[in-house]
């Protein structure tokens, strides 16, 4: 495949390829399609690699509201997790890509609105992720103990907005509603060794916070049960053998599964065959050994649903939650818990919901549906708005790993590349690109943030961190990063 | 890698290919080569050649091979972008997976009998001429269907 005197070929994925008829040249004059991502995550980032590697000539520019990018790679990912951070690297290149450009700072919505960019480019990707969290809607869930885990993971993660979140860690039993990854994370890093913490990017205030923590107790409460944990089996298998750690696993809550996963696809069957292992079984010696000399411990609560959260005799804070005791009626991942009559009191001074992120509407005149909490869309293309894409959570909700957005992502740019080719997205209508919303921007006393300027701020996060025997240490403070690159 | 005893999963992938490479340089290079073709998802066959002891991933990444967004986690167990499809009779052959791979493997797209991380698969001579398949991913296969809808 090349390209000569004005024709170009596009390199298409296979469907395209078996249409009848379809042409891989154009012979239309060499226009450049300008293209905008909202949100630098992985969604954000990933859509644009797969524009700018499968069209010559589109220019992609990424959008974020904070000053720095990644989202919830440097936000979400646990800080004991480097390795799932590798990613940043591949989004490093494709920000060099002299096609792409990265401008921080900038929040779509308020300092300029989607229409602008729609009249600015000639297809605009919505990438923004869920930036809230389903709530409980049980009564105590304001007291004082209780927080959302998504505010928990940005306040240990350095994200500006939860800075503050200041947790109460003086309970020693903690209760985390949800049996995720996200759960396990939160609980992780209530329990693991400070060695292990304080070689990690986590922040330094929440280090220092954790270090102070009297948890020694973590329990994570599923409506419904051990079929229908939604934690993967690296994670488990992490948390088994933390150090310091024992898993307090009831056998009772196993029984008779061994012989209903015999026929179950190998992922859930090797899960459930961990925790029955680790309920049901003795444990080697060396196992043994680090159980009998922990000083904390982590287990799981099945068929429990939160009812209220109990308030201490101030009214103010939370000193354990009611539940209700469920049934399963139906099997695997369809199971509905329905509640017995019975109910069970669990004594503790901070709970935490780990039961889902939740996307926001970002701009009046953009379609949303507010019960599933995305942006309704066909194969990325949101309905009724042509030109108008998504990709990542906010396309089809908060589930997955990267490589589930990573998936979704190139689906998505490959319905803006089918878009182009096609003529749905016209390409003679040209377009300004960033030059027209730079002069929105400086009209509104906004300064973005460029992937140059991100690297001054990378630059003193990692020499601050070395100070510390850290990989970095976050800047928490968005002013502090402005102050940095001198805007 | 043969040479060094080095666990393709330990370390980043620019430290395990420098190691690879440094190791394998002390013998003769010419007799180490072996062809490799991958199969990629638009059916395109790529060739590439190989080191021994090099791992899959290492000779997508050193031969720049057009594999959209393979080896994310650049070979450190945390991801399953590297899922590769063998042949039965070259599946058996491979080197015992251990549980940490199954543990990524298990969460990987159209996951088959004869699936296996490249990162976790180091080139032998034996395997001169293998053939391995990258997975579709099942996005790409509910558009399959969405396109064909559209075309009848």
């Amino acid at each position: 495949m090349g390209s000569s005197c004005g024709r170009v070929c596009w390199k298409w994925g296979s469907p395209l390829r078996r249409l009848p008829g379809f042409s891989r040249l154009l012979s239309t004059a060499a226009l450049a399609p300008q293209i905008c991502v909202v949100g630098s995550g992985p969604a954000g980032f990933y859509t644009a690699q797969h524009l700018l590697k499968h069209h010559r000539l589109a220019r992609v520019d990424i959008y974020e509201k904070l000053p720095v990018p990644f989202g919830l790679v440097r936000f979400g990912v646990a800080p004991d997790h480097p390795e799932v951070k590798n990613v940043i690297n591949t989004f490093t290149q494709t920000a060099h890509s002299d096609r792409c450009a990265y401008y921080g700072n900038v929040t779509i919505g308020k300092d300029v609105m989607v229409k602008e960019l729609q009249r600015a480019y000639h297809a605009v990707v919505l990438s923004y992720g869920a930036e809230d969290n389903r709530i409980l809607g049980i009564p105590g869930e304001n007291l004082s103990g209780v927080y959302s885990a998504r505010a928990f993971v940005g306040w240990y993660n350095g994200l500006p907005e939860n800075r503050d979140l200041k947790p109460d860690l003086s309970s020693e039993t903690a209760v985390v509603l949800g049996q995720g990854n996200v759960a396990l994370d939160v609980a992780r890093v209530l329990l693991s060794p400070l060695d292990i913490l304080r070689k990690t990017d986590i922040t330094e205030g929440s280090l220092a916070a954790i270090a102070c923590s009297k948890v020694k107790r973590v329990w994570l409460v599923g409506r419904r049960g051990p079929l229908q944990v939604a934690f993967t089996i690296k994670e488990l298998r992490e948390m088994i053998n933390l150090p310091g750690t024992r898993p307090l696993l009831d056998p009772a809550d196993f029984t008779g599964l061994g012989d209903v996963i015999k026929d179950i696809p190998r992922p859930r069957k090797r899960l459930t065959e961990l925790m029955i292992k680790s309920a049901r079984e003795k444990p080697g010696e060396k196992e043994a050994a680090l159980w009998a000399s922990a000083t904390k411990e982590w287990g799981l609560k099945f068929q429990r649903s939160p009812l209220e959260v109990l308030p201490a005799t101030d009214g103010k804070q939370a000193r354990g939650i009611r539940m209700a005791v469920t049934r399963l009626e139906g099997s695997g991942e369809s199971a509905r818990a329905v509640p017995t009559g019975e109910v069970e009191e669990l004594e503790c001074g901070l709970i935490l919901s780990s039961i889902g992120y939740r996307s926001l509407p970002l701009d009046s005149s953009i379609p949303f549906d507010p019960k599933l909490g995305i942006i309704p869309n066909s194969l990325g293309r949101v309905q009724g708005a042509p030109g108008l894409y998504c990709s990542g959570w906010v396309k089809r909700g908060p589930t997955g790993v990267i490589i589930t957005t990573m998936n979704d992502s190139f689906d998505t740019a490959q319905s803006v590349l089918e878009d182009l080719q096609t003529g749905v997205l016209n390409l003679s209508n040209s377009k300004e690109g960033f030059k027209s919303v730079r002069s929105i921007l400086h009209s509104r006393g906004v300064h973005p943030v460029t992937f140059s300027d991100w690297e001054k701020i990378d630059a003193a996060e990692v020499a601050r961190g070395k100070l510390a025997g850290k990989p970095r240490e976050k800047i928490v403070d968005p002013q502090e990063m402005l102050q940095l690159i001198s805007h | 890698c043969p040479y060094t005893g080095c666990r393709c999963s330990t370390g980043t992938l620019v430290a395990v290919a420098q190691l690879a490479l440094t190791s394998c340089n002390l013998f003769d290079s010419s007799a180490d080569r072996v062809t490799v073709h991958f199969i990629n998802r638009d059916g395109e066959r790529l060739t590439a050649t190989a080191k021994e002891g090099e791992s899959l991933l290492e000779v997508v990444v050193n031969q720049n091979l057009s594999i959209d967004g393979f080896g994310a986690c650049e070979g450190t167990l945390a991801c399953s972008t590297c899922h590769l499809i063998f042949e039965e009779d070259v599946f058996q052959k491979l080197d015992a997976i251990t549980d940490e791979e199954l543990d990524m493997l298990d969460l990987a797209y159209g996951l088959t009998d004869t699936s296996r991380l490249g990162c976790q698969v180091c080139v032998k001579k034996a395997m001169d001429g293998l053939t391995v398949q990258v997975p579709a991913e099942v996005a790409d296969m509910r558009r399959e269907l969405e396109v064909g809808k559209q075309s009848k």
